[in-house]
């Protein structure tokens, strides 16, 4: 299915991180991860992003080392870390219930793991209070886990991951607990963070705003493999397949089949009869059936705003949904119920009215041909 | 005026809030509360019912039998209450003492009581039991020439129907002297004496000789109501002869016109040529031990209607003259076997942590379909029989029994040199132990099945070997179960019975089945009271030491 697309990180020879053709399975019959490739740079902050039970957080635990990788090579700094045992990796780990020991104070927790790596007692001392202030939880060194909000825990529990300094941190769905308000606080913070202090972060989250506002690049998973491992803005604006244009943000496809190809420009037959030209993404020839794609806010309904060679189509308004910042608009076209167009609530936007006929319009490269 | 104004609103504020049809907030929030809370208590009745039935009241009515020493003063009543004036500064009691116990042991040999109060003053003096025995046949004869000499003296004495118109005279008749017999039977036998009797004693005879009348009310309702014959047609016991000529020493008949004034006139008379009946001098002859000084040292120490004695018993003192002391070395026992059910109780509950922990721990760690299965080869042994589990031990350990020839077949041990493993201390530790195991695996594993793997896995990523991991984040937070399981299996052990009766042997038993003895075989309840309180004490202290220790909250059962 993924084909072409750039998986491997163009430095890879000085990756920090490296997956090389990682398979994973519990039961012996079935693969959660097939043939996982991927490389980091060091001080990179990278996000897997997939819906629930696609793999991500089986890849986050072969790099911690909690499980083994049935087939394929993990590599730390160019070394193989297969066969080194999860404590002597020296990777920090966030969880996604914070995992704080609830038998110890915040500054216990924070000091345990300098406390195995045999610091003394006035060196540990200081880190835990440095990684504690990093956190704004300074004053809470004398509590338990149990007496602090949810916000304070995933605070304690991210100063706790970085106090001995790891080069690499890895969270699984650390800010899944949290209300809205908070976890985009927290989102804020994790990155700057990670920037400041130059880690190298691999994060996991089925939130897409999340990946999408956190992350240098976004690998998204589903099946047990990437899908598109890219920048967020290429994610979005470019999505390689089907799936991620559905996954990332709003889209609105019309079946067809390919009628005709030169290059990069398609022209498509949809299943109603209209032709509609369109941007070969993963297309390969006439006569193969295609989803088209095309994004709500790429939808004008002024089409004369365009130019001469957008594409326009007949829509009738079946919803027109007042959401104050913008319309959001629900029209059947090309006999789908569910195209969705999104316009600006500008003065001079013209509200519509269910019912009424109107033409539509985007420009073929915002129309991009994906497989079906 | 405004100033009214201004205090009546304050009175109005600070005054109950009211709910919308007015009536103070709170009163109706409490009613709306009622039907709520008597449901609520309605669905706990049943069980609430069967815990004071089944566990309150038994374990109230134990500490009270513990204390309880009523039998004394229910059979030989009279008795009892002339030796509480009594100093014990004498060898012996005044001699109203042994009329007293003359007239309370012949009600009570009627009554066949008297062997019972024997077996319980035996537990104090050896040779009670029987003294008390041969004194109820042997009263019969106490005071045998004056009866003779009355009889001789006029048949009428022999007649039923003229003791029972002299007793019931003409007059007014005396209820309380009724009530007070009926009071006394109904003590002495442990049933109701209630009833029409056909008689009651007359007031004028009950002033002119109240021994008789008294005794006589005694033989009327024995008569009645325990034997169902007619007063008026029996003559009366010997006992009601005796009064009759003790109290005619002192009556003044001169004013008597009554019936039978002319026969006890003469039989006064009579009775005057006699020596008056001595009855220590008659006890004597009974049995020496009567004037033995330490019998009547016990029955005094036994008299009063609550006792220490049990207690004093159980913890391996004993009630003398000058107060309570401890036993001679020799007979100390329970002092030994509480120590010794302590210390196998711990060293069971130990034992028990140390083979359950890991096997809990595997059970919390396994997927489903493994950690189902060796859940129910834990839970196993609950679907046999104890007894055919701690049988089963039996065989297991005995000197001809599979552990001892395997191992002589190993040549580990010499066939003359085979282990003792049954019948003592380590016989009773290993089979409570695999009795008790499930009682600290499934606490253990409720808990540990709540503790997120994530835990470990976070201390591992922190850097923690897997011991350190184990014993800083795991091992804390598994104690709760430990302690659950510790409370629960140190409970039933300490008063566990079967399994010490069965392997124990002499040196393997515990409390608890010196406790059953008490019970079944020597038939001493209060002695098992006292020793059943006290081991419920020492499970309270335990309890409360382990809380303010550990802290109750600290355990859980998941
Ligand atoms: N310990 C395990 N044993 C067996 N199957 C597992 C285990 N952990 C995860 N899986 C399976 O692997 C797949 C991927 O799981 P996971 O990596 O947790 O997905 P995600 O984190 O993306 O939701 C799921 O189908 C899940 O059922
Ligand atoms: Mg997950």
């Amino acid at each position: 299915m993924n084909g072409e697309y750039r998986l491997a990180y163009d430095g890879g020879e000085d990756a920090f991180v490296a997956f090389e053709h990682v398979q994973k399975s519990y039961d012996g019959e079935t693969l959660v991860v097939k043939d996982l490739n991927l490389t980091m740079p060091k001080g990179e902050f990278l996000t897997m992003l997939g819906p629930s039970g696609s793999g991500k957080t089986t890849c986050l635990m072969m790099l911690a080392g909690f499980e083994t990788a049935t087939h394929g090579e993990i590599k730390l700094g160019g070394v193989s870390i297969n066969n080194i045992p999860p404590h002597k990796r020296g990777i920090g780990m966030v969880f996604q219930n914070y995992a704080l020991f609830p038998h110890m104070t915040i500054a216990e927790n924070l000091a345990f793991p300098l406390e195995v790596r045999k610091l003394g007692k006035a060196e540990r001392e200081q880190k835990v209070r440095r990684a504690l202030d990093m956190v704004q939880m300074g004053e809470f060194g004398s509590r338990r886990p149990a007496q602090l909000s949810g916000g304070q825990q995933q605070r304690v529990a991210l100063a706790r991951a970085l106090v001995f300094e790891p080069e690499l941190v890895l969270m699984d769905e650390p800010l899944g607990a949290l209300d809205k308000q908070l976890r985009e606080h927290m989102q804020f913070e994790i990155t700057n963070l990670a920037h400041d202090l130059g880690i190298t972060t691999v994060y996991v989250t089925h939130d897409q705003t999340e990946a999408l506002t956190m992350s240098d690049r976004v690998a998204v998973f589903n099946d047990g493999r990437i899908q598109q491992l890219a920048p967020p803005d290429e994610l979005y604006e470019a999505p390689g397949n089907s799936f991620v244009a559905q996954f990332i943000g709003e889209n609105n496809t019309l079946a067809g089949r390919i009628k005709s190809m030169r290059g990069e420009d398609v022209t498509v037959e949809l299943d109603t009869g209209e032709i509609v030209a369109a941007k070969a993404v993963n297309v390969t020839g006439a006569g193969e059936r295609t989803l088209v794609s095309i994004r709500p806010e790429r939808v004008e309904i002024d089409t004369e705003k365009l130019g001469p060679d957008a594409q326009t189509i007949r829509a009738e308004v079946l919803e027109f949904i007042y959401m104050g910042d913008i319309f959001r608009t629900r029209l059947r076209v090309a006999g789908r119920d569910d195209f969705i167009i999104k316009t600006r609530n500008s003065p001079d936007q013209r509200r519509l009215k269910k019912g009424e006929v109107i033409s539509i319009g985007w420009l073929p490269r915002d129309c991009r041909a994906l497989d079906a | 005026m405004s100033a009214t104004a201004s205090d009546q609103s304050d009175a109005a504020d600070s005054g109950p809030v009211l709910a919308a049809d007015g009536t103070p907030l709170k009163k109706s929030l409490n009613r709306a509360l009622r039907a709520q809370k008597l449901r609520a208590l309605a669905l706990i009745a049943p069980l609430l019912i069967f815990v004071l039935m089944a566990f309150i009241a038994p374990i109230g009515d134990m500490l009270f039998r513990s204390v309880e020493n009523r039998i004394v003063s229910n059979t030989i009543p009279m008795t009892a209450r002339v030796l509480e004036d009594w100093d014990g500064e004498s060898d012996l009691p005044p001699p109203a003492t042994f009329e007293a116990l003359y007239y309370d042991l012949f009600l009570a040999a009627e009554a066949r009581r008297h062997t019972r109060l024997g077996t319980r003053l035996n537990y104090e003096q050896t040779g009670l039991s029987s003294l008390f025995r041969s004194s109820g046949r042997g009263v019969d004869d106490v005071g045998e020439d004056q009866r003779d000499l009355l009889e001789d003296l006029d048949p009428q004495w022999e007649e039923a129907g003229f003791w029972h118109g002299l007793m019931q005279g003409n007059g007014d008749s005396d209820r309380a002297l009724l009530l007070d017999q009926r009071a006394r039977l109904a003590a002495l036998a442990g049933e109701s004496f209630q009833g029409d009797i056909g008689f009651t004693p007359g007031e004028d005879i009950v002033a002119l000789l109240p021994q008789t009348a008294r005794e006589y009310t005694a033989f009327a309702l024995f008569t009645v109501i325990e034997d169902e014959d007619v007063v008026a047609e029996e003559e009366p016991w010997e006992s009601v002869y005796t009064a009759l000529v003790q109290d005619l020493r002192t009556a003044d008949l001169s004013l008597y016109s009554g019936p039978g004034a002319a026969e006890l006139t003469r039989a006064q008379a009579a009775l005057a040529e006699l020596p008056p009946i001595d009855f220590a001098a008659a006890f004597e002859q009974i049995d020496e031990d009567w004037i033995a000084p330490p019998v009547w040292d016990t029955i005094k120490m036994y008299s009063p209607d609550y006792t220490t004695g049990y207690f004093l018993n159980a913890v391996d003192m004993q009630k003398t003259t000058d107060g309570p002391e401890m036993r001679p070395e020799g007979e100390r026992i329970y002092a030994t076997l509480f120590k010794r059910t302590l210390f196998m109780s711990l060293m069971i509950t130990f034992s028990c942590i140390l083979l359950a922990y890991p096997v809990a721990f595997l059970l919390s760690n396994l997927p489903m379909r493994s950690a189902n299965m060796l859940m129910i080869l834990v839970l196993l042994p609950f679907w046999t029989s104890l007894l055919v589990r701690t049988s089963a031990w039996k065989i297991m350990l005995q000197q001809q029994g599979v552990i001892n020839d395997v191992l002589v077949w190993l040549g580990l041990v010499g066939d003359d040199a085979r282990l003792v493993m049954i019948n003592n201390q380590l016989g009773t530790i290993i089979a409570m132990t695999h009795i008790l195991l499930p009682f600290m695996i499934l606490p253990m594993y409720s808990v540990m099945s709540t503790i997120p793997e994530s835990y470990t896995r976070a201390a591992k990523s922190l850097g923690a070997t897997n011991w350190t991991a184990f014993w800083r984040v795991y091992f804390p937070q598994s104690v709760p179960g430990i302690g659950a399981g510790s409370i629960l299996v140190f409970i039933l052990a300490i008063g566990y019975y079967i399994t010490p009766e069965i392997v124990g042997g002499t040196t393997g038993t515990f409390i608890s089945n010196r406790i059953a003895y008490h019970i079944s075989s020597s038939l001493n309840w209060g002695l098992a009271a006292a020793l059943g309180s006290i081991l419920f004490a020492v499970v309270l202290v335990l309890y409360w030491a382990y809380d303010r220790i550990v802290g109750i909250d600290n355990v859980k059962l998941g």
